[in-house]
This record gives structure tokens, sequence and C-alpha cells, in this order.
């Protein structure tokens, strides 16, 4: 048990530091307060620049393209670049989710198409498994996939789906045996974004923003060999990709809330706290080291045995809660001044900003409802509530 | 950066568990043979020489036991000991408790007790000792009355590293004993009927356990965080173990009281263990500063340095 860095994982970490103080544009510097950080053409060019630097894909094998090191490394990279306060790369749908379904369940020939390109940020890529009748609930899924000869024929609407306006790609479930229901009959799916009778709406959230996009399906061919998995077995592929998801999302998590809590002390220094305001932080200050201690927790098991420990479940349903008394404190300090949008508001309406987003963290990528539910019945072995 | 635990602290977590599973009353001769008294004292000194990592994991599990027994209150102190004063404790024949405030921890058991005096911590002698009832009757506390300052023992120096080292065994003992109540809650949960079904179904029950894990988990990776830097005299041993002790605490009070939630009428008898459980929770809480303080002290350490 130790709880410093190995000389080898304090190097790497050096170099990280390095190369994203020596690289990082000073316009792209602190720049995430809102969605422009994820799609703007400067973003793409960072992305290519942390690709060619060798910062793309890190645990990813070599054969595809990645550097084949441990997730520890992944990690430290995560770390180092949300605490630098760079922009992620802008293919986290495709790192996170995509890429790594297509190593564990595509064929040979998806993996040499699309992971190099996806690596490289020359390619990016959205996914589509929410709807509007499917939310936690994602078995409800009703898009259809008609089998007709060598394609399939894709109709329905998806929602929530951050990317898909600069999207080339969308991984996606749909409905292909229309007789069958909840997790038998789905299929997953690859789908060109710039296929005829693809239509991406912006969905406009509560900042004011569209991080989010609605796609409409309409008559979409799909060839077969955009199938991921087996037809009809689309569920447990599925389940592949939202392990990944969860999976990946923990270090990068808690480092941008350690910046967020940088930034709050800060402000409390700045506009002064009360008592209660100080004990506030200091909890949250307290927590960050926890949700830190806890997430290499996770990773020394996933070392040692294989499979992430239970205990980085509880990850994202707490950090989530975290970034939103954070974001809540900083309104309490700010006071009215945090009616102020930005534009003329102290901080240019960064708390303002941030704490309205945060009301989806405990919504996005898993409900905290359901979290607790997997908590409850995986970790604790309580019985199922449905 | 290596945060799983080593195959020696499985090791002791297996035999620390089932004894005290197996053994009522321990004595503390009986806890010197299983070499607990003197886990990290050097071995020329008839310790078991390993280092404070190691012996944390016996303070989670004597908190999960409620073991009755003054480890806490000897550990504490031990490190500042001299050879000869820890070779007894290694053997079993001395035990200490240190007199900080008007009352005095595990009183009832532990052989000698130590008071501050100016610059210097001595050994309390020709004293009276009176051990008063106390709601956790597995740590009883106790008033010292007379007595005069006999052996200089260590520099009063070394009281914030003792008070590190007391508030990561204490954040150690919470999570032991939170784990232990919601294991319980669980076991309960799973089998209880009510409805026709079992109430562990209902998410009015899960939801609360879901969120005793979490809390304990994340006070676990604070105990152990603190155990490190104490272990490793870490610059960050003072900050770590007032944080670890303030979640810990909370989370494991927290988790008693779901838990007997979750029992309904059953946890609120004096013949189930929960309550037991739930006074030693407490007492964590009351000891040396409530989680509430602890906060204010992180809150000067990342506002006021």
């Amino acid at each position: 048990m130790d709880f410093r860095d190995t000389p080898e994982q304090a190097a790497f970490r050096a170099e990280v530091r390095t190369w994203i103080d020596d690289n990082l544009p000073a316009e792209l510097h602190g720049h995430h307060g809102g969605a422009a950080r994820f799609d703007g053409p400067e973003v793409r060019a960072w992305s290519r620049a942390l690709h060619d630097g060798g910062w793309v894909g890190i645990s990813w094998p070599a054969e595809y393209g990645g550097r084949g090191l441990s997730p520890r490394f992944q990690a430290i990279y995560l770390e180092e670049e949300a605490r630098a306060e760079a922009p992620p790369h802008i293919g986290v749908i495709g790192l996170g989710m995509a890429g790594p379904t297509i190593i564990s369940r595509g064929t040979e020939e998806q993996k040499a198409r699309y992971l190099k390109p996806l690596l490289a940020a020359e390619e990016i890529w959205c996914q589509g498994f929410s709807e509007p009748g499917a939310g936690s609930d994602l078995a409800g899924v009703r898009a259809s996939a008609r089998l007709d000869g060598d394609r399939f024929v894709l109709d329905g609407q998806k929602v929530w789906s951050s990317y898909a306006h600069i999207a080339d790609f969308c991984i996606l479930v749909a409905r292909s045996d229309p007789a069958s229901e909840r997790h038998a009959g789905l299929t997953y799916l690859i789908v060109d974004m710039h296929a005829p009778g693809v239509d991406v709406r912006p969905l406009t959230q509560i900042t004011g923003e569209a991080e989010f996009n609605e796609i409409f399906l309409s008559g979409v061919e799909v060839p077969l060999e955009n199938v991921v998995g087996e037809i009809g077995k689309g569920w447990d592929v599925a389940m592949t990709t939202l392990l990944h998801e969860r999976g990946t999302l923990g270090f990068a998590l808690v480092a941008r809330l350690e910046v967020q809590l940088r930034k709050l002390v800060a402000l409390a220094a700045d506009r002064g706290a009360t008592p209660t305001q100080r004990e506030a932080l200091a909890r949250e200050w307290i927590q960050l080291q926890a949700l830190r201690w806890t997430a290499y927790r996770s990773l020394s098991a996933l070392e040692r045995t294989g499979l992430p420990g239970p205990e980085g479940s509880i990850l994202k349903l707490q950090w989530s809660e975290a970034n939103q008394r954070i974001t809540k404190l900083a309104l309490d300090l700010l006071g009215a001044d945090a009616q102020l949008l930005p534009g003329n508001a102290p901080y240019d309406g960064y708390w303002t900003i941030q704490q309205l987003r945060s009301r989806g963290n405990t919504i996005e990528a898993g409900t905290s409802e359901i979290l607790r539910n997997i908590v409850a019945e995986r970790v604790l072995g309580l019985p199922r509530s449905r | 950066m290596d945060l799983a635990f080593t195959p020696l602290q499985d090791e002791l977590r297996t035999q620390a568990r089932s004894f005290l599973e197996a053994t009522e009353s321990p004595t503390w001769s009986q806890l010197a043979e299983l070499g607990w008294t003197g886990a990290s004292v050097a071995e020329q000194h008839g310790g078991a020489g390993l280092s404070f990592v190691e012996e944390a994991v016996l303070h989670e599990e004597a908190g999960r036991a409620l073991l009755h027994a003054p480890l806490w209150s000897t550990s504490c102190l031990l490190p500042f000991l001299d050879g000869a004063d820890q070779a007894a404790v290694a053997a079993g024949e001395a035990s200490w408790t240190l007199a900080l405030g008007p009352l005095v921890p595990d009183l009832d058991t532990a052989t000698n007790v130590a008071v501050v005096g100016g610059d210097t911590i001595w050994q309390l002698q020709g004293f009276e000792r009176e051990v008063l009832a106390t709601n956790d009757e597995t740590r009883p506390l106790g008033v010292v009355s007379g007595g005069e300052a006999g052996r200089p023992l260590c520099s009063s120096e070394t009281l914030p590293a003792l008070r590190a080292r007391s508030l990561a065994i204490l954040a150690l003992e919470a999570v032991g004993v939170g784990s232990r109540a919601l294991e319980l809650a669980v076991e309960y949960a799973r089998s209880r009927e009510q409805f026709g079904r079992i109430v562990g179904t209902y998410q009015a029950v899960s939801h609360p356990l879901a969120t005793s894990y979490v809390e304990l988990e994340l006070a676990r990776s604070l105990a152990w965080w603190a155990a490190w830097c104490v272990a490793n005299d870490d610059a960050d041993a003072s900050v770590a173990a007032a944080a670890a002790k303030s979640e810990a605490a909370e989370a494991a009070v927290a988790a008693c009281e779901r838990a007997i939630q979750a029992h309904g009428g059953i946890g609120f008898t004096w013949e189930h263990v929960l309550h037991r459980l739930y006074k030693r929770a407490l007492g964590i809480q009351s000891w040396e500063a409530s989680s509430a303080q602890l906060r204010a002290e992180v809150a000067s350490h990342l506002l006021d340095g």
C-alpha cells in the first residue's frame, strides 16, 4: 500500500504537465464553461495535437493505434488534463464508448476501418441510446431496424446525443425484431451520420446552451457490415458500452471537481465566507479527497484482479452530488451577483452556468436512482426492485 | 501508487475477524500473544515490527467487533514511549491511556495513565480511578483523582502526532462499526417479508442502505489515507486524520441509524447488537473533536494557510 506515485508514474505525470503547458493554446485554457468547449474547430485542432503528441489511446492496444500502457497512465493523463483546464479530446464518445466497444465486440474490418481515425480526431462519434420513451429504461427502445436484403432500414428518434451535430458516426441500438419486447430483439449498429434520412436538431438545455441533440432517423440505410455483435443481441453489446462509459469517467470527473474546488476556495477568499460556508467548503474538500482515493482504490483492484473494485460504482453517484453542492455553495457566496448572466456578471457568469449545468449531473450517464439500484442490487446483493 | 490491501494486510484481517468472532471478551494478554498489542513495536523490543498500515487493519476489525480493550488508547501513545515501555506493552504486561481532559477513556482496563504537564508527558502515579457508567459499555470513561507526575515519558511536542494517530484509529474503528451495521441491515432486508415481499425490494429501504455503502467506502478511503500518512510521518497526516475522522464518524453514526430504521422495532431493542454499534459510533463522534469542529480545522488549513 502506497499513496504516492512510483518514480515511473511521477515521471509520466511530469511529462504530461510539461507537454500540456507547452502546447495548450492560451485561448483554450479554462475554456470549459459552456458548450463551445466541445465542438469548435480549435478543439479539433487541439485533439489532433494531443494525438500527435501520443496522449490519445494511452491504454488502448498498440495494434489499434494506442500505446498499450496500463489504465493507471490513462488515469494520470486524465487527471493532469483536467487540472490544466485543457479541453478534452473532441472524440470523448468515440474514445470512451464506441472505440472500446468496437475493440471488444467489433469485427476485424470494423477495427481496421474505425479505430485510427477516431484516435486522430479525423472522425467524430456520437451515441444514440436514449429515446423520448426510453431513458433509464433502455430496454424500452422503439427505434426500428427493418432488415431489407443486405441492409437495415432505420426509423425512429434518439435524444440526448452530445456531438451528434458534428459527428460522422453514431453507435445506437434499434429494435430489429418487431415482435420482440424489452432486452431481446435489439441490434447494435454503426450509423453514418451523413447518410440520407439522418436529421440532427440541437436541444437547448437549462443553461440556454445546446450541448445535446435529438436525432431523427427516417429510412436510413445501414449496411449489414455495420452490425456490432450479433443481430438481435444488441443489448449485451450496449452493456459493454455503458460499462466503459462509467469505467473511464472517474478520474476526469474527480480532477474536474478538484479544479472547481480550487476556484471555490479562491472565490471564498475573494468574497469572504461565514463560518457555515467555511465548514461547507471544508466538507467538499474532504469529499474530494475521498473520491480521489476511492478512484485509485478501484484502479488498484483493477490492476490486481482484472476487474474494477465495487467501490468504483459509487464515483459518479457521489461526484454528481458533490458538483451540485459546490456550485450551489458558489452561488451562496456570490449572493445576488449570481443572478447575472455572462457578459455583465462577476467571473463572467461561470458559477451561474456551472450550477445550472450541474443539475444534469445526477441524470446523465445513469440517474442517481439507477446508480443506487446498482449499488443495492449488485454490490450489496439486495433483491431486484423491478 | 497502490491502494490495494497487501497479502499481509488480508491475512491479518482474516485472523483478526475470526479471533474476535470466536472470543467474547479477549484479555490484553491474549491480544499480546496474537502480536496485536505490539504490532508496530520493533522486533528488538518484542514487537511484530509491522508498520502502522498493518496495525490499522486491527483497529478497523476492533471497531467492527466492539473490542473492549485499551488498544486505541495504548496505540496512540505507544510510538512515543521508550523501548522498555514498548516492550512491556508488546508483552501484554502494560497498557496505557492518556488523560487529556477530565474524562479518560479505557480507565477500567488500561494499567497505566499518562498526563501532560508543561513540556512533558508523564506517567501519573499514586492516583485513584473511578470508572463511570458510560453509554458505550465497551469503552467506559472514567476520572482520576489525586496522584502526581511520576516518570517522564516523552516530550509534549509529540501531541500533534499523537492526536493524528488517535484520530486515524478512531476513523478506522468507525468504518468497522458502520460496515458491521450495514451488513446487519442488508441481511435483514434480504430476509424480512412484509406485504408479501422481501422488504429489500422496496427502494425506500434499499436506497438508504446504498447511501450507507457509499458513505462508508468514501470514509474508508480517507481512513486508509490517514493511516498511511501516520505510518509515514507524512506532512498531510494532521489534515488527513481530521478529514478521515470527521467523515468516518458521521458515516458510522448514519449507517447505524439507517440500520436501526431498516430493522424496524427489533432494531430498537436492547437484545439486538445494533444499539451497541450505535453507541460506539456516537462515542467516536464525541471524542477529541466532533465532525463539525474537525471541518473547521480543515477550513483553516484551506483558507487561512
